[in-house]
């Protein structure tokens, strides 16, 4: 029973309201662009040039050949050369280095005897993923120990599936998507509805005869175009900045990446619906983000989290796109495969509209 | 009752809370006339306009509008009412044009009929220069132009306007008033709230709110000839004593100054009104005039509401100049 020329009226008016809001136009384009630039090469798990000292004070040719076997791994980068231990660690304290290679007097002899480590990896711990690095670091070492001796016995092999080169983009790409659309169209949905009410629109508003669901549909309906324009952005600049391989099917992206739209808009709307004021709305689109970005397994991989953040991660629209878009964009999965993730996000959609309805009242008390 | 009743309701009540907003009103309202609330603030006549469009559910009591039954009706009674809320309620971000395209799409006009009648509504309400415009930059007089526009633009049978003249100029305010006499003439029925006594005065019919009540509901004609009160103007050589003479009699009921006059209100219980004035102001004041005058709306208003709200006796009775309440 829905008028098509109602809808059309609120369509038509969010659209020119949107077009003469030139910050919030900026927002739709300028978000995607800054933020995938911004996180295709700042986020970057496989760690290169960290910043080390070192101090030799071996100086002979295996240690020079130990440090250039060190910077030719490319995961650090020599900025300097000190002759104490206190220098190292004024520069770890001060954070202008992460490691520092000591390498005593009697490196030489040390490399003969084998019962002792014969250089030192003074490591900043306190991040880990430089931690892990720094570990890494040791086997190469030890590699190097061996060469003269005996030939290196490799227990394992490890083959790449999908992303042979080991590049972060690969992996951080298909997940900003649904990240920059949980940004943006949560808070495009969840601000709409109280700022009708705020700028006093409202109260004319439920005394035509629109309905609940022609206005909830006439708000939702532009942002998914926008979101279209979006999601093709944000694989262009995959694609063609990162090289990010699309093998799965363009057209089954498109269909998660609409399905997904449209829950967060929902979402989106049923904040409108709860918040008295864009403020209150704004800040329940924030405490929806953080979750968001940090469960949904974008950051951290969903096996490593602890069984009740994995129960909450899986109510969280992002975890189930995040599965989706990696597994077709990357591992070329069909959806027919992913059906359950597609059907969690629909079912999300559906509540969270039949719920943003039921407490949208055309009254004032 | 052989004429047509656009509204009734009967013990209609709402509260917020422990405040009372509406208590038991009971209204009949004439089909193709102007009906108009008069009251302060906060005498619910908000709160009864939304209720009787549907805006708002009462607490209690029957309401029926246009022959349906509200607020379970209310869907139906919105294609056939217009509605103008006390804060501009139109889009600032839109032009007058998409305003009236908006509002012509929402109210379901037939695709052919909607550019004639926002082209009518545009010259009727002389907003055609303004079409192009942003809404937001229109001036009080334009906005209400626009916003009354807006409500008639799908003729509808029952206009609501909620203090629609409220900051806007006199100028305005009268050619509001003439376009109200023009969509009657068309065969509208109007319920206007107000504050302005003169507009008061223009309506056919006028109920007075106090805190809730009706206290006062009949033609303005009809309301000033009943006036439970002798309406005098006095003028002397000072005012203020004069004043605190009159504030010390318990049968004077109001007086407000203006300029070097006194309008004072006197209880009917006196017999002889003017041989009272004069014997208790004469020792005041030698070049004492005391005239008889006609009461005006704002004394039957200020009748209306005294029983209701009595004021502490040192202010009794001493308003200042003003033809509105704020």
């Amino acid at each position: 029973m829905i008028s098509f020329s109602r809808l059309w009226a609120v369509f038509r008016k969010e659209v020119w309201q949107l077009k003469r809001d030139r910050m919030t136009i900026g927002m739709i384009f300028g978000i995607p662009i800054i933020q995938i630039l911004l996180f295709g090469y700042a986020i970057n798990t496989d760690i290169r040039w960290i910043p080390t000292v070192v101090m030799d004070s071996a100086s002979t040719q295996s240690s020079r050949n130990l440090i250039s076997d060190l910077e030719a791994s490319q995961v650090v980068k020599i900025t300097g050369y000190v002759q104490t231990i206190n220098e190292i660690e004024a520069q770890l304290r001060t954070g202008k280095v992460s490691i520092g290679l000591v390498i005593p007097a009697d490196f030489e002899r040390r490399l003969q005897q084998n019962d002792r480590a014969a250089a030192q990896l003074l490591v900043d711990g306190t991040d880990p993923i430089i931690l892990a690095s720094a570990r890494q670091l040791t086997s190469l070492q030890r590699h190097q120990d061996t060469q003269k001796t005996q030939a290196p016995s490799t227990l394992f092999s490890v083959r790449h599936y999908y992303n042979p080169e080991r590049r972060s983009a690969v992996n951080t790409i298909p997940g900003l998507i649904g990240v920059i659309l949980t940004m943006t169209m949560v808070i495009f949905t969840s601000i709409s509805l109280v700022r009708e009410r705020e700028k006093g629109n409202l109260e004319l508003l439920i005394n035509t005869p629109i309905t609940s669901n022609e206005l909830m549909l006439g708000k939702i309906l532009p942002y998914i175009v926008i979101g279209f324009f979006q999601v093709t952005l944000i694989l262009a600049l995959g694609v063609w900045i990162f090289n990010v391989p699309i093998v799965g099917s363009l057209a089954e992206i498109y269909i998660v990446a609409m399905v997904f739209i449209a829950a967060n808009l929902t979402l989106g709307l049923l904040f409108s619906t709860l918040a008295k004021t864009q403020l209150q709305a704004l800040q329940m689109a924030i405490f929806i983000m953080l979750p968001s970005i940090l469960l949904s397994g974008f950051m951290f991989p969903f096996s490593g989290m602890p069984v009740v953040a994995q129960w909450i991660a899986e109510l969280l629209p992002l975890t189930h796109f995040e599965r989706l878009i990696r597994g077709i964009m990357l591992r070329g999965a069909s959806l027919s495969e992913l059906l359950p993730e597609l059907l969690a996000l629909i079912g999300f959609m559906l509540i969270t509209l039949w719920l943003a309805s039921k407490r949208f009242h055309k009254r004032l008390d | 009752m052989n004429v047509e009743q656009v509204i009734q309701c009967r013990q209609l009540s709402r509260s917020f809370g422990s405040l009372q907003a509406v208590d038991h009103l009971n209204l009949s309202i004439p089909k193709q006339s102007i009906y108009g609330f008069l009251g302060p603030n906060g005498s619910g006549k908000s709160t009864t306009m939304r209720m009787l469009c549907g805006l708002l559910t009462p607490s209690s009591g029957q309401v029926e509008v246009l022959g349906l039954e509200i607020p379970r009706q209310a869907e139906q009674l919105k294609h056939q009412i217009g509605y103008m809320a006390q804060k501009f309620a139109l889009y600032d971000d839109l032009t007058v044009a998409e305003n009236l395209s908006f509002m012509a799409k929402a109210y379901n006009l037939p695709g052919k009929t909607q550019a004639q009648r926002i082209a009518e509504t545009l010259s009727r309400y002389a907003l055609q220069p303004l079409q192009k415009q942003m809404t937001g930059t229109l001036s009080g007089g334009q906005k209400q132009r626009l916003s009354l526009a807006a409500a008639t633009l799908h003729k509808p049978k029952l206009l609501f306007l909620d203090e629609p003249t409220s900051g806007v100029d006199p100028q305005s305010r009268r050619n509001f008033w003439e376009s109200l006499f023009e969509l009657v003439n068309d065969g509208v029925t109007i319920l206007v709230s107000t504050h302005y006594m003169d507009e008061a005065e223009r309506c056919h019919g006028l109920a007075i709110l106090d805190h809730g009540v009706k206290v006062a509901d009949e033609s303005p004609a009809n309301l000033i000839a009943q006036i439970d009160a002798s309406v005098f103007q006095i003028e002397g050589t000072s005012i203020m004593p004069l004043k605190h003479q009159l504030a010390t009699s318990p049968e004077v009921l109001s007086m407000m100054q203006l300029g070097e006059r006194l309008r004072v209100l006197l209880s009917k219980k006196i017999a002889n009104p003017q041989d009272y004035l004069q014997r208790l102001l004469a020792p005041i004041d030698q070049s004492l005039r005391i005239t008889p005058i006609t009461a005006s709306i704002e004394d039957v208003f200020v009748m209306a509401t005294l029983h209701r709200q009595p004021m502490p006796p040192a202010e009794k009775s001493v308003t200042t100049n003003a033809s509105h309440f704020q």
